[in-house]
């Protein structure tokens, strides 16, 4: 005979609360090795500045981790988006030195990624390959199909269109920055605005329920392996834009990890389940405002991987799950007691009063 | 109090447990005694804190407040674990063994015989079936855990906590899944604990069973005890009045199979090799068809083939005369077939997703990923179910996990209630609901026939299945023996029916 309190929806602002903060943790340490790291100018047309830097550099794991958070609300996960990165920059590349326009070569770019994406997809999905393994695949081969792209050299260009996306800038903003920001509230606004998300977390937390629901849990999947095939891409030619060249062997090498990283920073399950894109995005930003910190502190590049390890050691420890059991009793204040029920409050003070 | 031995000291007495959650108070300062050599039920509706208390009491909880004495030393288990040192042995609501070892390791776990360092692998297996037999299983220890029934589960879990348990035994809804014939075998066994002075905890909805085999009784309601009785001064009529805290008026049974509508499934010959034998029904509109018949008997691979969770190798199905084609759970939902599974941990429940959207995923899905239904009318959906089937929650906002038993089972059905389905399939819809609701859910599935529609309802309660069906189907070993109509529907005759049949074989 309860009747449960229509109620406010658990905020996203509380969910990401936490990433917020390490963010700011992040940012004031900058300021601590550099305590110009906010100063942002505006010259020849194009802002510059730290904080301006770490949101351009921070565009390629921004972009994979968008793809990655709904490829792990899936329970999967998606190694090969770094070597899919590569592709995608020797595809556009090669198209332009072949001399299609920037546009064309996009286009072929995306396509080459999005092809991956099914490709995982289906060995996930359909094969029910495990999907460390399946994307594992193509982790390894990516990279050899790549240098087939480039024909093992480094494919330098100088398409104007193309460079325009890596190193360009649209109202004095660095374009990659308007890339990931845009791509980033696209996806969280369709799968938040349709049902999918719910569909993806769904699946992702009881694949067998969600099937006898009547869900279609193998096109979903195919579906996010898709989506993180399209992003990679996009980071791909994002990267060789800036650099002018496809470099087969270095793009995006390693960015999967960082890519996972940002995802689980965002406090997204690597089990699957509920995930948070805007989570996964500040995840990606707290990374790249870690590396400005080592850079800037000027500290002798040997120390840079040891140091980015113990900072992310911290940033977890935090947020492992019994430090999460505290924050989650201090947010369920907001699910009210029944009303024919005394508060809890009342009763702990009885308690106390014995 | 003397028909029972009430030696001078209980060999576990907790006093004063509190527990709280978010919203909601499970455990109000509760207290209980369990003396050697007793059955203790632990009685009250869904929801009532029984499984809470269980889980403080066994350390996979913390409690909020309370002491507990295990034989006049106060203990504090802080795990599962520590309580099974002490001689607790607990089969929790939602069994917790692991699927993917086998049957032996899961009843030996952490306590493997050894030769040397290593696990005695064949000694363990021979060790396995020897106390499986004891309960009358004849199954294959070395098999994963993962290839046998709800109910066979069940029985291992209740064995491997028989086997640890030196001075309490708790039972969380132990019978659940379990036929007549396999309660009274965990009886027997319950009885020679009992003799040899340990103390049981059961707690069920069963009252017949409280009955049998319980001595004393603790009502819990709202968090709260409400009294604790000795059974054989009270009835199960007052017993019911305690849990509730009012009267559960009689029904009124009134069975008119007479007016079944027009035809609206047809299925001819549907069968996998393997898992159940071609089978034919018919099912019309205001109609609702019983599945009966023991454990294993084929009620569940019935229910799966129809609604395509296992596709068909042969014959077929026609809707209102057209022929259609279910090859998964999809296709089924989209000619509005829904099916409540008989296993809601594993086929039911998405555990981490809020009620809310539990409550409307089947909805959803059937109207796809582009049109997601408004929030207002998510939200008024899940409101008029909860309030329809008086699910006690504290928000919509909760994992579903979070929820007793019994109201994850309500929130199931509202989630196939909430499709409006033309033909509903529900595999032991009742399986942990409280006295009170099953009798509401008794009289909803009537009120759906009623309203026209077609169902098809497996059930190991004979009982149940009589009260709402308007013909039974027997089954036994995977095939279908015998339908019965209008008078012939009862208890009697359907135990009649499997008792020749068994005898027949
Ligand atoms: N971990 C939890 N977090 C929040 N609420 C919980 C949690 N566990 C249980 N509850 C709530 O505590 C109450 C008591 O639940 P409990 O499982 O003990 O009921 P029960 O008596 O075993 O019911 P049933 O007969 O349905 O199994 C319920 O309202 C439930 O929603
Ligand atoms: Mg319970």
């Amino acid at each position: 005979m309860s009747t449960p309190s229509a109620g406010p929806r658990p905020s996203v602002f509380k969910r990401i609360l936490p990433q917020l903060v390490i963010l700011a943790v992040a940012l004031a340490l900058n300021v601590v090795v550099f305590p110009d790291f906010f100063h942002i100018d505006f010259r020849n047309g194009r802002l510059f500045g730290n904080l301006i830097d770490v949101l351009n550099r921070g565009a390629p794991v921004a972009l994979l981790c968008i793809g990655m958070t709904l490829v792990i609300a899936t329970k999967g996960i998606d190694l090969s988006v770094g070597a899919v990165m590569a592709i995608a920059g020797a595809v556009a590349a090669s198209m332009v030195v072949e001399g299609h326009g920037w546009g064309t070569a996009l286009l072929a770019a995306m396509a080459a990624g999005g092809l991956c994406g099914l490709w995982n997809g289906f060995l996930v999905a359909v094969l029910r390959i495990q999907p460390i393994v399946a994307t594992l695949v193509l982790m390894v081969a990516g990279r050899g199909i790549a240098q087939l792209v480039t024909e093992g050299k480094i494919l330098t260009f100088d398409n104007a269109g193309l460079i325009h996306l890596g190193a360009g800038t649209v109202a004095g903003v660095p374009t990659p920055i308007l890339i990931w920001i845009a791509l980033g509230a696209l996806v969280t606004f369709v799968v938040r605005r349709t049902a999918l998300g719910m569909l993806i977390e769904a699946i992702g937390i009881n694949e067998r329920s969600s099937r006898l629901a009547g869900i279609n849990s193998r096109v979903l999947l195919v579906c996010v392996y898709l989506v993180s095939g399209l992003c990679a891409a996009l980071a791909g030619v994002i990267v060789a834009a800036d650099i002018k060249g496809a470099d087969a062997n270095n793009a995006g090498l390693w960015l999967e990890l960082d890519a996972i990283l940002a995802v689980v920073i965002g406090g997204n399950s690597l089990l699957g389940g509920r995930f948070s894109i805007v989570a996964s995005l500040i995840g990606a930003l707290i990374i790249q405002s870690v590396n400005s910190v080592i850079l800037l502190s000027g500290l002798p590049p040997e120390f840079n991987l040891v140091i980015k390890a113990l900072l992310i050691l911290g940033i977890l420890v935090i947020q492992s799950p019994r430090i999460g059991n505290y924050v989650y009793m201090l947010r369920a204040s907001d699910i009210q007691p029944q009303p024919d029920r005394p508060k809890p409050i009342d009763h702990q003070e009885k308690e106390a009063a014995r | 109090m003397k028909d029972v031995p009430t030696p001078d000291r209980p060999v576990l007495h907790a006093r004063g447990i509190s527990k709280f959650f978010p919203g909601t108070i499970a455990l109000d300062d509760v207290s209980v005694r369990l003396m050697p050599g007793e059955v203790h039920a632990l009685l009250g509706e869904n929801g009532a804190g029984k499984s809470t208390l269980i889980k403080c009491l066994t350390g996979a909880y913390r409690r909020d407040a309370g002491v507990m004495e295990l034989d006049g030393q106060e203990v504090d288990p802080a795990s599962t674990a520590e309580s099974q040192r002490l001689g607790i042995g607990t089969v929790y609501q939602e069994v917790n063994l692991l699927p993917n070892l086998t049957v032996a390791e899961n009843l030996f776990l952490g306590r493997q015989p050894t030769r040397g360092r290593f696990i005695a692998r064949r000694r363990m297996n021979a060790m396995a079936r020897e106390v499986l037999e004891s309960y009358g299983l004849d199954i294959d220890p070395a098999e994963p855990l993962s290839g046998y029934s709800v109910a066979i589960q069940q029985v291992i879990a209740i064995a491997r906590a028989v086997d640890m348990s030196g001075k309490v035994l708790i039972l969380d809804e132990p019978t659940a899944s379990l036929d007549h014939d396999e309660v009274q075998l965990l009886f027997r066994v319950i009885r020679q604990l009992k003799a040899r002075g340990l103390a049981v905890v059961f707690i069920t909805h069963f009252l017949d069973q409280v009955f049998d085999i319980s001595d004393r009784a603790t009502v819990l309601r709202n968090g709260q005890v409400v009294g604790e009785c000795l059974l054989n001064e009270v009835t199960q009529h007052d017993v019911v009045t305690m849990m509730l805290g009012r009267q559960l008026e009689a029904r009124v049974q009134n069975r008119d199979t007479g007016r079944a509508g027009k035809t609206l499934v047809e299925i001819s010959d549907l069968g996998k090799r393997g898992m159940i034998d071609p089978f034919s029904l018919t099912i019309h509109e205001g109609e609702v068809v019983g599945l009966a018949g023991l454990l294993g008997s084929g009620r569940t691979e019935t229910a799966n083939l129809i609604f395509g969770v296992v596709p068909a190798d042969q014959g077929k199905i026609t809707l209102r005369g057209k022929a259609i084609d279910i090859t998964n759970p999809r296709d089924a939902v989209a000619h509005r077939f829904a099916l409540c599974p008989e296993d809601r941990k594993v086929d039911g429940i998405v555990g981490d997703l809020s009620v809310r959207d539990n409550i409307i995923l089947a909805l959803q899905a059937r109207q796809g990923w582009m049109r997601p239904i408004p929030r207002a009318k998510v939200e008024e959906i899940a409101q008029s179910y909860v309030r329809a089937l008086d699910i006690r929650l504290a928000s919509l906002d909760m994992p579903i996990r979070l929820l007793s038993g019994g109201n994850q089972q309500k929130a199931l059905l509202a989630r196939w209630l909430a499709t409006n389905p033309d033909f509903l399939i529900l595999d032991e819809p009742t399986r942990g609901i409280d006295v009170g609701a099953h009798a509401e859910i008794i009289a909803l599935i009537e009120q759906l026939r009623a309203d026209g529609m077609a169902l098809l309802v497996a059930s190991s309660e004979l009982e149940e299945l009589v009260a709402y069906s308007t013909r039974v189907i027997v089954l036994r070993d995977r095939q279908q023996v015998r339908e019965l109509t209008g008078d012939d529907i009862s208890p009697a005759t359907i135990i009649d029916v499997i008792a020749t049949e068994e005898a027949a074989r």
